[in-house]
């Protein structure tokens, strides 16, 4: 077991997906995308072997929020946008226990914003999934955060203006220890970064690409039509070199000018300067940079996998840690003596 | 020395009860007396080992004012541990600036500290200084017009030159233009003195300079015959680091000392005695109320035997309770600090579904942004203690000074139907038996309970008997253990609604324990089994039943203090207990009658309100806002409540509610 989830007491006996599933009917519109991520959430908890009573869901508001309800663990679905400031409280307090935060791009990211940054820069032992739609579902289809410039929505029917949030770039700044991103429809990959992300302590991000059937039918069908997603998705693997398109012709690069990195094709030349992605790299710059190779209208050249996972102290086991140490230092906190304080004086009847 | 004259005691008989007899002090000020009650003082004559008269007082108000970085905070600080270390009941009243170093020697940038000291049993901290400590023309301007005729005002004369005065629009100088001649003025080079004392430790003259509340602080210790060794013992340890620091104080204290002693403008000194009397037995130490009320929370964490954990957000006046607990982490106290209000109270309520005792800490701005996450844990059914300390509104307003004006905040400042219990502690020390009662409720009915303290009682502070351990409630509490219902068909199943008969609580589970794994959440859910519900008569039922839960919490009846048999009765909550319980005992020194209640429980009402209320002809509910207790009276109980009403940063005067009150009673 990982250092993340060492205090979690571990399941008596062997899990199955139905361990997981709880007696409520799913009420997704029918062919979202939520529905593909509860089922490889669901089918992917057995392999972490936890008690499953250890195990809490907290959602926001908003259609990916009604996540926790469908899984047969703790949970709590509540206001929007606040999910990682109550989970911050239930994980830095119960250090025995997995802690999941299931949001969404108008949850966390326009709403919820200022609680996911600071969740991530304190990284607190929390994995948080980030169902990105690029639109307001519950609401019945205004434009998100994410959303691309011009949408056109119910409330901007001349085009929205304003400029989207790159989730993956946002984490990064905000100092996030491990960040990644997956897409509905891959249930391998998405289990496989489910896999590190539960792996990783402190905070991790999985922004997953979720479609939205009813309000933004088709928005990631750049990175799951077979022949269009050959060109336009970049699988990230640590270790390996970043090389993408049909038989790997394409690659990315350090333009040695700028620093900044780029697309080339493949050549003998190239093929040396071909960058090999490690997501351990102390330094965010780089997962920064491939964070932004991606196009925000055409989704081309979108990295997916686990673009940083960087161990940073984490909040919960620090605040722990200064319990112990206060004890250490004064001793079991002595009620009587706290309340008597240094400066009395006795009264005789 | 003149300034003391005579008045109606605060004292609960209301009597002269006092040792000393009268002197001829109070016969020389009695024209002071017709215009300004300033507080009774009845003095002794006596002798100390010097030459200089003693006389023997039964209460003082003393107030140091000067600059927000001239240290007065400190100073009054010192002089109220000195007293209670001495045995003198008293009560405090810090007045500050919400700018930390507000532009020096201007109106705005002066800092006060009022104590009121007595050898009885006192209430507030006293409606108009004896004795006025001004360290600069500023805290001269500001505070002369509380300052009644005949009192003592001890002037920095150092400070008393052309720039500083022209900064607060005297012309000529208050100290040579006759413009105080009504008063016992004591001119006195504080700035040069502490210098001059301080010549040999090898300080710059503006490090010495800063010594001189020192200097203040000894002269002041030296006419009351207040102990010093606590002063001295503080310094050295504040200052432990710097030990050439700690002495230079410690040299100016004596400096000021000596200096009464010696000099021939302060020729007489003041003994006020211990309140032996006003004491029941015990052991006794000075508290303000944030610090009682951060106690309150630590105990009542010990006596639940659960884990404290504090989500909170800097805010003025309640980041004191944030400080202190954060300060007690090997009572397994977590404390944390959020990015913003939500989150701290979003903390907060995640530590709650964890079975933590959980606290949120704020003032009305920040209820304001917590009103979603309260109406959630309404929803939830989660205990959880909101501690809101008021300050002026609306929006930011007065940050340092008290108001009692989000009462309906509290009661009704949410989305639906959501009710909250509210508790208001009365007086500094009593924050701690309300914050272990507001725990009491929370745990008790799984819900969210406000515990609206005010700046007032938060930075007040009054001498505390020091309870044992074994006085304190046992707060524990049953988590859910296992399945708490049977289906139909045999099988049994935890339902996480199902609800305490008596109670109305439902079942707290917590994470970690097996089988009892469940989902809540914001939207209404089914009765019983929890699982989300919109059904019509459902909600309904919610909606009756979480009211009827809030409803039917135990408080205990209000008790009416009516010794005459009167016909109005005043009615008030929280911090104006003090002001009121002393207007009502000059009321009655005089020999008018008048009923009093103090409410404790907001939400719900003692049972045996309305039977009270309909019992008298006049009920006088006295507020700091503009009349919300008031307003709750009268849609609940159709009773015709008069309000009374100051909204002015500050606490009642006594003297001035007592002319209300007798006014109430005429008409």
């Amino acid at each position: 077991m990982t250092e993340a989830l060492s205090l979690v007491p571990k399941a008596e006996a062997k899990q199955s997906m139905k361990d997981f599933k709880s007696d409520q009917e799913v009420r997704w519109c029918p062919g979202c995308g939520d529905y593909a991520v509860l089922a490889a959430v669901q089918g992917f908890m057995p392999e972490l072997g936890l008690a499953k009573e250890n195990i809490v869901f907290v959602s926001g508001i908003g259609c990916s929020s009604r996540f926790p309800y469908y899984m047969n663990t703790y949970g709590m679905h509540s206001i929007h946008g606040r999910a990682p400031a109550i989970a911050t409280g239930l994980a830095s307090s119960r250090r025995d226990l997995s802690v999941w935060v299931v949001t969404g791009d108008g949850d966390a990211l326009s709403i919820g914003g200022n609680h996911l940054i600071h969740a991530l820069r304190r990284n607190v032992n929390l994995k948080i999934l980030l169902f990105n739609n690029r639109i307001y579902g519950l609401t019945k289809g205004q434009y998100s955060p994410t959303s691309e410039v011009g949408k056109i929505t119910k409330s901007t029917p001349m085009g929205s203006l304003d400029a989207p949030f790159n989730p993956v770039s946002l984490a990064i700044g905000a100092e996030a220890g491990f960040v990644a991103r997956t897409v509905d429809s891959d249930r391998k990959h998405l289990t496989e970064v489910l896999r590190q992300a539960a792996d990783h302590p402190g905070t991790a991000l999985v922004e997953i690409y979720q479609n939205c059937n009813i309000f933004n039918d088709g928005a990631f069908d750049a990175l799951k039509d077979k022949q269009q997603a050959e060109e336009a998705v970049i699988r990230l693997e640590h270790g390996q070199p970043i090389r993408f398109g049909a038989d790997g012709s394409k690659g990315v690069v350090r333009d040695p000018a700028t620093g900044d990195l780029k697309v080339v094709t493949v050549t003998a030349e190239t093929e040396a300067r071909i960058l090999v992605h490690d997501a351990h790299a102390a330094s965010p710059t780089t997962a920064f940079a491939l964070s932004r190779l991606a196009d925000p209208d055409t989704l081309h050249h979108t990295p997916i996998g686990v673009l940083r996972s960087v161990e940073r102290p984490v909040y919960d086991t620090l605040m722990a840690d200064q319990l112990d140490a206060a004890i250490e230092q004064h001793g079991k906190g002595d009620l009587s003596a706290l309340l008597a304080g240094n400066d009395t004086w006795t009264v005789v009847g | 020395m003149t300034s003391q004259v005579s008045s109606p005691a605060e004292k609960a008989d209301g009597s002269d009860g006092a040792e000393g007899a009268e002197s001829a002090e109070s016969a020389e000020s009695a024209d002071a007396a017709h215009d300004t009650v300033v507080g009774e003082q009845r003095s002794t004559p006596g002798r100390r080992a010097s030459d200089k008269e003693v006389r023997r007082l039964d209460r003082v108000i003393i107030r140091f004012a000067g600059d927000s970085g001239d240290g007065m905070q400190l100073t009054g600080d010192r002089f109220t541990s000195e007293t209670a270390a001495f045995g003198n009941d008293l009560s405090t009243l810090p007045n500050f600036p919400a700018e930390i170093r507000a532009p020096a020697g201007t109106l705005p940038g002066v800092s006060s500290f009022q104590l009121h000291f007595a050898d009885h049993d006192i209430l507030t901290p006293g409606d108009a200084p004896n004795v006025l400590v001004a360290m600069n023309p500023a805290a001269l301007k500001a505070n002369i017009g509380d300052v009644p005729r005949g009192a003592d005002i001890i002037v920095n004369t150092d400070e008393f030159t052309k720039r500083p005065m022209a900064k607060v629009g005297y012309e000529t100088s208050p100290l040579e233009d006759g413009s105080l001649e009504a008063y016992n003025v004591h001119p006195v080079p504080l700035t040069t003195m502490t210098i001059e004392a301080l010549k040999d430790f090898g300080l710059s003259r503006k490090e010495a300079e800063r010594s001189k509340n020192m200097f203040a602080l000894g002269l002041l210790s030296w006419m009351y015959h207040r102990p010093t060794e606590g002063t001295e013992r503080f310094l050295r340890a504040k200052f432990a680091k710097k030990p050439q620091i700690a002495e230079a104080n410690v040299a100016a204290f004596r400096a000021g000392w000596n200096f009464g002693e010696t000099t021939e403008d302060f020729a007489v000194s003041y003994e006020v005695n211990p309140a032996t009397r006003a004491f029941p037995p015990g052991t006794y130490r000075n508290i303000s109320g944030n610090l009682a009320l951060s106690y309150g929370l630590i105990a009542a964490g010990q006596q639940a035997d659960l884990p404290l954990y504090l989500g909170s957000y800097p805010i003025t006046p309640a980041s004191d309770i944030l400080h202190e607990l954060s300060r007690h982490k090997n009572f397994g106290v977590r404390t944390f600090q959020a990015e913003d209000e939500i989150a701290a109270i979003g903390a907060a309520l995640g530590a709650a579904f964890g079975g933590q005792l959980a606290v949120t800490t704020t003032s009305g701005p920040g209820v304001a942004l917590k009103s979603e996450t309260i109406g959630l844990a309404v929803s939830l059914e989660l205990p959880l203690l909101v501690v809101a300390i008021q300050r002026g509104g609306p929006s930011t307003g007065l940050p340092t000074k008290t108001e009692q004006a989000d009462l309906l905040q509290a009661m009704y400042g949410r989305n639906g139907e959501a009710p909250v219990p509210i508790v208001a502690p009365r007086t500094p020390a009593d924050c701690f038996d309300a914050a272990m009662d507001a725990a009491r409720i929370a745990l008790t009915y799984r819900t969210p309970v406000f515990l609206l303290s005010d700046g007032y009682l938060a930075n007040g502070s009054e001498p505390w008997r020091i309870p044992e351990i074994d006085e304190l409630p046992d707060l524990r509490v049953q988590f859910a253990t296992g399945p708490n219902h049977e289906l139909a068909d045999g099988t049994e199943v935890f339902w996480p609604y199902k609800r305490d008969p008596q109670t109305l609580a439902r079942p707290w589970a917590v994470p970690g324990t097996p089988g009892l794994e469940h989902r809540i959440g914001g939207i209404e859910k089914q009765d019983g089994t929890g699982n989300i519900s919109y059904d019509p008569a459902n909600h309904d039922f919610m909606v009756r039943t979480r009211q009827a839960k809030i409803d039917g919490i135990e408080v205990p009846d209000l008790e009416v203090d009516d010794p005459d048999h009167a016909r109005t009765l005043v009615l008030g909550w929280g911090s104006t207990y003090g002001p009121i319980t002393a207007a009502v005992r000059r009321l009655r020194a005089a020999g008018t009658p008048i009923a009093q209640a103090h409410l404790r429980h907001l939400n719900p009402f003692p049972r045996n309100l309305g039977e009270i209320l309909a019992r008298y002809e006049k009920v006088v509910v006295p507020e700091m806002n503009l009349g919300q207790l008031a307003t709750l009276l009268r849609a609940k109980y159709l009773v015709d409540a008069h309000s009374y009403n100051q909204v002015n940063g500050m606490p009642f005067k006594a003297e001035q509610l007592a002319t209300a009150l007798k006014e109430a009673t005429h008409d």
